[in-house]
């Protein structure tokens, strides 16, 4: 192997997609607005602050708003993959064969559900644990804040590489599970699984510790008098969604180390031949996949039973069965994997019994859905923006729900599964369930995060656009499934099919009305700002803790950790006539920022990208160098500082100062 | 909004003082713990791969099984040497509890070279079956075999990597609260990596000679 | 966060930490040989002539074997870490079980209906 092969493998000038006009039309609007933002960042002088302040903190605060940054901006992408999809089956019938040769829409779809769940609903759900837990529990970070900050690091430079993958190479074009045999060296011997593979195994390993973190800090950080049925509900789903976490991505990381295996080793656990079984991939890669939807959910399901009893002025109905039916749902998601491959041909007496366990892990949904109605029963519901998408999540994923229960029985699935009425389900759920509570919970926590309220017209602007659009995109789905139309096809001969995909492309369109509000509201309400203002902290009368600080918090959180005597901590404390203290502060004890995260995951990202390309010194030079670096960091014992307590009384007079000016 | 009537000084009195915790107070360390959470999803790394050598632990290919490769002799010995490091580890644990630098860096070392000693039986036994064409590539038993022992022979690895490490860091700060911690996390690695090891040599090289 | 400076006094416990000793160590020890030589022992003298019999001996030789590591190496009880531990670890094992079971069920059932036919018997229309 010459030097050349060893340094640069198989990446070449070819890499580049020269010959593809919409990619390298994309690629000169990014560039523009690249070099654009670098250069504003550099003329306005914000690099020392952007790496001391953001980049290497180990604030779970600030990872948790750079997790929603990094989720949305990636929003951005999957959309813009799933117009294309849109599109193109809009218009592709009978000798129209639209604007997207297969290869290249088996790159966009496959893209699109990457991205969907692993960088855009994964960084959104983790942000919001990571900002909202410590602040919950009165503690002052979490349990490990360097690991936290080098987790963000990692899911970030793993959406790097799928989109590198965009403009150096090409993606997977194999569907967002990337099944073999189709995954394997033989079929898909070009660079995209490769890009799948490894932006999963980084973004993995950050997604992995992230629980580790979460579950440890729940744990062992809580503030003295709660005990475990006094912590919100939004914990109690943050916790079970973590130890589904710890418990799944293994798998994940298992498979597609195997995966790596057939096609870097040639073994044979995929293959046709030689004794391996494509089935095997399968079945694992589901076992992981059905608690991955889990994972998404539960924390919405928890943040909703935040914001019903807020703006319902009553407490939760039913707190114990809530966490009864999360730790039930935590535990049945790990017994009804197989419905995702029932036509697989694994036989009755398989399917009857993932069939009922499928049926069965409906229930306590179910019973939180209810638990939600009854809260609002004979309530003072207020119809704030959160409460809107509240509202919107109960309607749309309860339908959802209900297909997914025809789903559920064997002998209809064996006619709708890998329809579009699969696609109509999932989308139904995920969109209803994950999309409208994050939309929810960002409206309902931006206060506490930003220190001002989003702006609310546009607020309902976006959620009518989207409401209205995801029923117009996907009802259509749900009738062409019916009638036998399968997933992921570029073209159709049938004309008669054509009306209901023009109808699914107005409904994209006024979803795409509903994201360009949203960004719109974000940057009207930071030019309102000042108008906007919150002062008090607690700008809906909340209940639970994170509303007893100042917003944004400080970097302390808690002057003094709270004591807790009852659910509702918040509440409880303002019920009880709390009167917020002005002195006897003391020198707090917080972590220091760190670069070492940032060093470690790029090295990895590095490792990664050369894997990819069989730049095989680079890889093994990039693996040692992380090792490296990781050694070196475990010989710094200097991690933490004290906050002087003159600091901490300058910063609490300042709000004992504003509260008053805005009550005089 | 808010229903906090506020006065502008507040003392810290009893509408304050019920809900404060006292002042010094600090969280309890989570490190053991965590550690103890990343082990349980190592575990089902294992457990996936330990699934699919049972589901592909008998796909020979028309070449060779483990009956006709296995040398139990070896495994043997391997296995003696991963006990008698663990067994080492645990005299450098209890050395440690006794505060006794040089103690615990002599039982870790002679972990260490157990350790390097199985990594060696391990590499040779691996070298053979390539040598004779019975690498991971062959069939979907050796593929599984090769990653089920593989993935253990690299925890054991990092570990003794992990292992120098620690004894450097022992060695310059002494046995210091954080370095007592990292020695409990390794020591938990270590037998865990022995525990998965009882799975191996049951499950892959014991049965895998049976007919 | 950690709190290195002001519990590093020169007092006995742990931070926590399980108190190992010295005969738990050698109790696991000599256990532990005892259980890895006999099943090696079973294997290598052939002493059952079923392969099913062996095999269960085996698993069930190993199962003793991992929970004395667990006790005398791993100090599992139900106190550490306030039962979390023990928690985390019946929760994994529950889980190592399904995915073993489960897998090992379901790609029988496909292999055997799936599979090209080896018997000669006729595959579905």
């Amino acid at each position: 192997m010459s030097l050349s092969e060893l340094v640069f493998g198989r990446l070449s000038w070819d890499a580049l997609p020269l010959h593809v006009p919409i990619v390298l039309a994309t690629f000169v609007v990014v560039a523009v607005l690249g070099v654009a933002l670098l250069g504003a960042i550099t003329y306005f002088r914000l690099w020392g602050t952007l790496w001391r302040d953001w980049f290497t903190s180990i604030d779970h605060k600030k990872i948790g708003i750079m997790y929603m940054v990094l989720g949305i901006v990636m929003l951005l992408r999957g959309f813009a993959d799933a117009l294309m999809m849109r599109l193109q089956q809009a218009m592709a019938f009978g000798d129209n064969a639209g604007y997207l040769p297969p290869e290249h829409y088996d790159q966009i779809f496959t893209a699109h559900g990457v991205i969907m769940i692993f960088f855009v609903a994964m960084p959104l759900v983790t942000g919001l644990m990571n900002y909202l837990v410590p602040l919950q529990i009165g503690a002052r970070d979490v349990a490990f804040p360097f690991l936290n900050n080098f987790s963000f690091w990692m899911t970030t430079f793993g959406a790097i590489l799928v989109m590198a993958s965009l403009f150096i190479g090409e993606f997977a074009k194999t569907g967002w599970l990337a099944y073999p045999p189709l995954s394997g060296i033989e079929y898909s011997p070009d660079v995209g699984v490769d890009y799948y593979i490894w932006a999963l195994q980084i973004a993995g390993v950050g997604t992995l510790l992230s629980g580790v973190n979460l579950i440890a800090t729940i744990v062992k950080m809580r503030a003295p008098g709660m005990n475990l049925m006094k912590m919100p509900v939004f914990t109690w789903t943050a916790l079970c969604t973590n130890v589904l976490i710890v418990a799944a991505f293994p798998v994940l990381t298992a498979v597609l180390a195997l995966l790596s295996l057939d096609r870097y080793a040639g073994t044979h656990f995929f293959t046709n031949d030689a004794g391996g079984n494509p089935m095997m991939y399968i079945n694992l890669i589901w076992i992981w996949g059905h608690p991955e939807v889990y994972i998404l959910i539960l924390p919405l399901f928890g943040a909703f039973s935040e914001i019903v009893p807020t703006f319902t002025g009553k407490r939760l109905f039913g707190y114990t069965s809530m966490v009864y039916a999360t730790v039930c749902i935590t535990i049945l998601s790990y017994l009804v994997w197989l419905h995702h491959f029932f036509t697989m041909g694994s036989g009755a007496s398989v399917n009857s019994f993932f069939g009922i366990t499928t049926m069965i892990i409906s229930i306590p949904t179910g019973a939180k859905i209810f638990n939600w109605l009854f809260t609002m029963y004979r309530g003072r519901i207020r119809f704030e923006v959160p409460m809107l998408w509240t509202l919107g999540f109960m309607s749309t994923f309860v339908i959802g729900g209900m297909t997914g229960v025809m789903l559920a029985v064997p002998p209809a699935d064996f006619v709708l599964h890998n329809s579009l009425f699969l696609i109509a389900h999932f989308h139904n759920v995920i969109i209803g369930g994950v999309v409208f509570g994050l939309f929810a919970a960002i409206n309902y926590w931006a206060p506490k995060a930003l220190g001002f309220r989003l702006d609310p017209f546009w607020g309902k602007c976006s959620f009518w656009f989207w409401l209205t659009g995801f029923v117009l995109a996907f009802a259509p789905l749900y009738v062409l499934g019916f009638m036998g139309v399968t997933r992921r096809l570029s073209h159709f001969d049938d004309p008669s099919l054509q009306v209901w995909f023009v109808m699914a492309l107005i409904g994209a369109l006024l979803i795409l009305c509903g994201i360009v509000c949203m960004l719109v509201q974000f940057y009207v309400s930071w030019r309102k700002r000042d108008e906007l203002r919150d002062i008090s902290g607690d700008p809906w009368n909340g209940r639970t803790l994170e509303w007893s600080t100042s917003s944004p918090p400080p970097d302390y959180n808690f002057a003094f950790t709270p004591r807790v005597h009852d659910t509702d901590a918040w509440h409880d404390m303002k019920r009880r006539g709390y009167e917020r203290p002005t002195t006897g502060f003391t020198d707090i004890h917080m972590p220091k920022n760190t670069g070492a995260g940032f060093i470690i995951a790029a090295l990895c990202a590095l490792c990664g990208f050369a894997l990819i390309w069989h730049m095989w010194l680079v890889a093994g030079v990039s693996f040692a160098a992380m090792l490296v670096a990781v050694i070196v960091h475990t010989f710094n014992y200097n991690r933490d500082f004290h906050i002087p307590a003159a600091d901490v009384v300058r910063t609490e007079d300042a709000r004992t100062q504003a509260l008053a000016a805005a009550h005089v | 909004m808010s229903d906090l009537a506020l006065p502008v000084v507040s003392p810290n009195g009893e509408r304050t003082a019920p809900f404060l915790a006292k002042a010094d107070h600090h969280p309890e360390n989570g490190t053991l713990l965590g550690f103890w959470l990343y082990l349980m999803s190592d575990c089902l790394v294992f457990a996936c791969l330990f699934a699919t050598y049972g589901v592909l632990g008998r796909s020979y290919a028309g070449g060779a099984g483990g009956a006709q490769l296995f040398e139990l002799p070896l495994v043997a010995l391997n296995t003696s040497l991963l006990l008698l490091s663990s067994i080492t580890y645990g005299f450098a644990m209890l050395e440690m509890q006794r505060r006794r630098v040089g103690a615990t860096l002599l039982w870790l070392a002679i972990t260490g070279l157990f350790g390097l000693g199985f990594l060696g039986v391990e590499l040779y036994e691996f070298a053979h079956l390539i040598a004779e064409g019975n690498g991971p590539e062959r069939s979907a038993f050796l593929s599984s075999f090769f990653a089920l022992v593989g993935t253990h022979g690299l925890h054991v690895t990092f570990g003794i990597i992990w292992l120098v490490t620690l004894m450097a860091q022992v060695g310059r700060h002494g046995l210091i609260t954080e370095n007592r911690r990292r020695l409990a996390c390794l020591s938990m690695f270590w037998h865990f990596l022995d525990v998965v090891w009882i799975g191996v040599f049951t499950f892959v090289y014991l049965m895998g000679v049976l007919p | 966060m950690s709190n290195a400076s002001h519990h590093d006094t020169a007092h006995d416990h742990d931070d926590g930490a399980p108190h190992a000793t010295l005969r738990g160590y050698l109790t696991g020890f000599v256990l532990s040989v005892v259980l890895t030589a006999i099943p090696f022992w079973l294997v290598m003298g052939k002493v059952f002539s079923s392969s099913a019999l062996t095999a269960t001996v085996l698993l069930a030789f190993a199962v003793v074997q991992i929970v004395v590591h667990m006790i005398c190496f791993l100090h599992m009880d139900a106190k550490s870490e306030g039962g979390w531990n023990l928690l985390a670890l019946i929760f994994t094992l529950v889980l190592v079980v399904i995915t073993l079971a489960g897998s090992i069920w379901v790609m029988y059932h496909l292999n055997v209906n799936m599979m090209p036919a080896m018997s000669g018997m006729p595959s579905m229309p």
